[in-house]
């Protein structure tokens, strides 16, 4: 789960990680108290959305009186904005960040994030801050200095140093730097974090370390255990069918096709979509509904599947393991007429009880298309829609 | 023969008396597995169904002789579960649980490096070995005893697909392994890889992998130069747009890194045949296994 910048930063303060005075608001009245609270300019105005790129998308700016904050924060709260991370779509503005500017002397990258590979957290630094870093990663990877940190072990004041002689920081900084990445990764582990990011770090004049932008996102497996994070969530950022979608605990992604699909299991799920791809057409999602889809999560698919207008088939792979296949076709039919499907779909299903299954689908009167094998359900949905 | 479980396992199941545990167990002694025991806190001394029921792993292993558990356990307490079962010293643990957090997997697999036990999962349906013993929520009747191929997977009704093709063919199966969907697990490709590698009675392999991390790539790199049984790979999410989590918590594009098209080209580097349409999964096992069956 993904939060704004303003959130992460209020986590930052209660770590003693340092930001920049500021707070958010959702109107341009409200800016100018805030700069006010500041009390001196320059003030910058930041879009909060989730997601990067905001400065070049025109979403960041600089004010120097109170009359240009109000009128930064006029023009970019309710603007679309569009950056390499929204889609050509661009998401709306609701909300705008407004605090302090800084004096930069130096900026700085650093991330944690946890590594699959070994199981440790990995710290990220570089002295190529305010820049993308994946692309410093390939172009310049001297420039990257990596520490593992085993979780069972913690952070420790020689991982601090690796880092701060890495990035060959000012001798009078080092103890501040080394305090703010142990707090840093406190806040990780505490917080069941799956991305921590500042990018730029900034050195300041007066050398002091200054988190100037916050990223973070979160496990979301972990978030039971978080309910302040949990309140973090800001459904605005999400797509509407993704969180309907997940109030009836369905996994579903929209894309960009028209083919409907609905599988049981992720991986199953995903080779469908191939398959749809394969067959020359493309998904209009994925929908995994679990390994024991009911009647109820099936009616439930459908409702999510029909509510995207760009649907003009629906395939159905179900694998029938534990579930049985005569079962399932009972909750598709159920499911189709309470629907009312007006697109045409194309069932194939497998594994326990299948004829009983496929008797059940041809008896029902209704207009589905009943696909012997995985190769030829793509085809003919690939066909049906054409 | 078979790798990691055989007709001899003798089995416990951690959260026996839950809904899922229950309905498992049963089918997993259904099978034929030895189903020895269960675990419950604070359910020790009744019995589901036949099987005893014990408070913690330790006693239940004293008492019943288990060398393998099965967990059922809810995400929150899952991976409390699995380290319970390592510091007994049980040998394999196959963690069913989907959704235990990252950070907690993370000690579990430091925690792990230091004992004696094999951890397969988590997130995963477990691990058969057709004919002998079903360690998992995998349907059984699917299978064909008797090899000559392996299977490993990161993915549940993916593999199942798989494996009834490969039945659906006349193609038996020494043992199928699911080694879970999630970003940190125990048992991975390489050490599959290897077991079948040493298993006489393991002609062929099929390996199932998805987008995201970049443990196919690595297998690839292990095939080179230790495998010479030959191999099917299949990926799956070649649509899969980057920056979305495809159901399992390990499968995602990030930074441009686990993308299907990588790893389809290592494996085919590697000298792995790579299926690209798994509705031909079948007829292309025919072909590539035919000769050893």
């Amino acid at each position: 789960m993904k939060i704004h910048e303003f959130q992460a930063k209020q986590l930052f303060r209660q770590y003693d990680i340092p930001t920049p005075a500021g707070d958010v608001v959702f109107d341009a009245a409200r800016a100018k108290e805030i700069a006010a609270e500041i009390g001196q300019f320059p003030v910058v105005v930041k879009a909060q959305i989730h997601a990067g790129g905001r400065g070049k998308g025109g979403g960041v700016k600089l004010a120097h009186s109170f009359d240009e904050v109000s009128a930064h924060a006029a023009s970019i709260i309710g603007m679309n904005l569009v950056t390499h991370q929204t889609g050509p779509e661009g998401r709306q503005v609701r909300k705008v960040l407004v605090e302090a500017g800084s004096n930069i002397e130096k900026e700085l990258y650093l991330s944690l994030v946890p590594d699959r590979n070994t199981a440790c957290i990995l710290i990220i630094a570089s002295q190529a801050g305010g820049m993308d870093i994946e692309e410093v990663a390939v172009n310049t990877p001297e420039q990257i200095i990596q520490v593992l940190v085993n979780p069972l072990i913690g952070i420790q004041p020689f991982h601090c140093r690796k880092l701060a002689f890495g990035l060959d920081l000012p001798a009078s900084v080092v103890k501040e730097f080394s305090h703010m990445v142990t707090r840093l990764y406190q806040l990780f582990v505490e917080n069941d974090c799956s991305l921590v990011e500042i990018n730029p770090l900034v050195i300041t004049h007066d050398n002091r370390m200054l988190a100037l932008d916050a990223k973070m996102d979160f496990d979301d497996n972990a978030l039971f255990r978080h309910k302040d994070i949990t309140a973090f969530r800001d459904l605005d950022e999400e797509d509407p069918l993704d969180v309907e979608a997940s109030r009836y605990n369905l996994n579903y992604i929209k894309l960009d096709g028209n083919v409907g699909n609905m599988v049981n299991g992720a991986g199953l799920a995903m080779a469908v979509m191939d398959t749809i791809k394969l067959a020359g057409a493309e998904p209009a999602n994925f929908l995994d509904v679990g390994g024991g889809a009911t009647e109820e999560m099936v009616e439930n698919g459908f409702k999510i599947i029909l509510s995207d207008p760009n649907v003009k088939g629906i395939l159905i792979n179900i694998f029938g393991g534990i579930l049985r296949c005569d079962v399932f076709a009972k909750g598709v039919v159920e499911a189709a007429r309470k629907t009312q499907i007006k697109v045409p779909v194309v069932v194939r299903m497998e594994g326990t009880n299948v004829e009983a299954g496929r008797k059940i689908l041809t008896e029902s009167g209704l207009k589905l298309f009943t696909a012997m094998d995985m190769k030829s359900a793509g085809d003919m949905v690939a066909e049906v829609i054409r | 023969m078979s790798v990691f479980i055989n007709s001899d396992t003798r089995l416990l199941v951690q959260g026996i008396t839950g809904r899922e545990g229950q309905f498992h167990t049963r089918q997993c002694a259904a099978y034929g597995t030895q189903v020895v025991g269960g675990v419950t806190p604070g359910k020790g001394g009744s019995l589901m169904d036949d099987i005893p029921v014990f408070n913690g792993v330790r006693e239940a292993k004293e008492k019943t002789h288990a060398n393998c558990t099965m967990i059922f356990v809810p995400p929150p307490f899952a991976a409390d579960a699995i380290m319970e079962a390592a510091d007994a010293g049980i040998e394999l643990i196959v963690a069913i649980t989907e959704g235990i957090p990252v950070l907690d997997m993370m000690r579990v697999k430091h925690m792990l490096k230091n004992s004696g036990s094999r951890l397969i999962g988590p997130n995963c349906p477990g691990i058969i070995s057709p004919g002998q013993a079903k360690i998992g929520i995998m349907p059984g009747q699917i299978h064909k005893p008797g090899g000559p191929i392996g299977v490993v997977s990161r993915s549940g009704t993916l593999t199942y697909e798989v494996v009834f093709q490969l039945t659906g063919q006349g193609i038996g199966q020494t043992t199928c392994i699911g080694i879970g969907g999630d970003p940190v697990n125990g048992t991975n490709f390489i050490d599959c890889l290897a077991a079948f590698q040493n298993d006489p009675e393991t002609k062929g392999i099929v390996m199932v992998g998805e987008i995201g991390g970049n443990a196919e790539e690595d297998a690839a790199e292990f095939i080179r130069s230790n495998v010479t049984k030959p191999v099917i790979g299949f990926i799956a999410g070649v649509s899969a747009p980057p920056g979305r989590r495809m159901g399992h918590a390990g499968a995602i594009i990030s930074g441009g890194s686990g993308t299907a098209s990588a790893k389809i080209a290592a494996l085919k580097s590697a000298g792995v045949h790579v299926c690209e349409n798994l509705g031909l999964m079948g007829e292309m096992c025919k072909d590539v296994f035919d000769h050893l069956v």
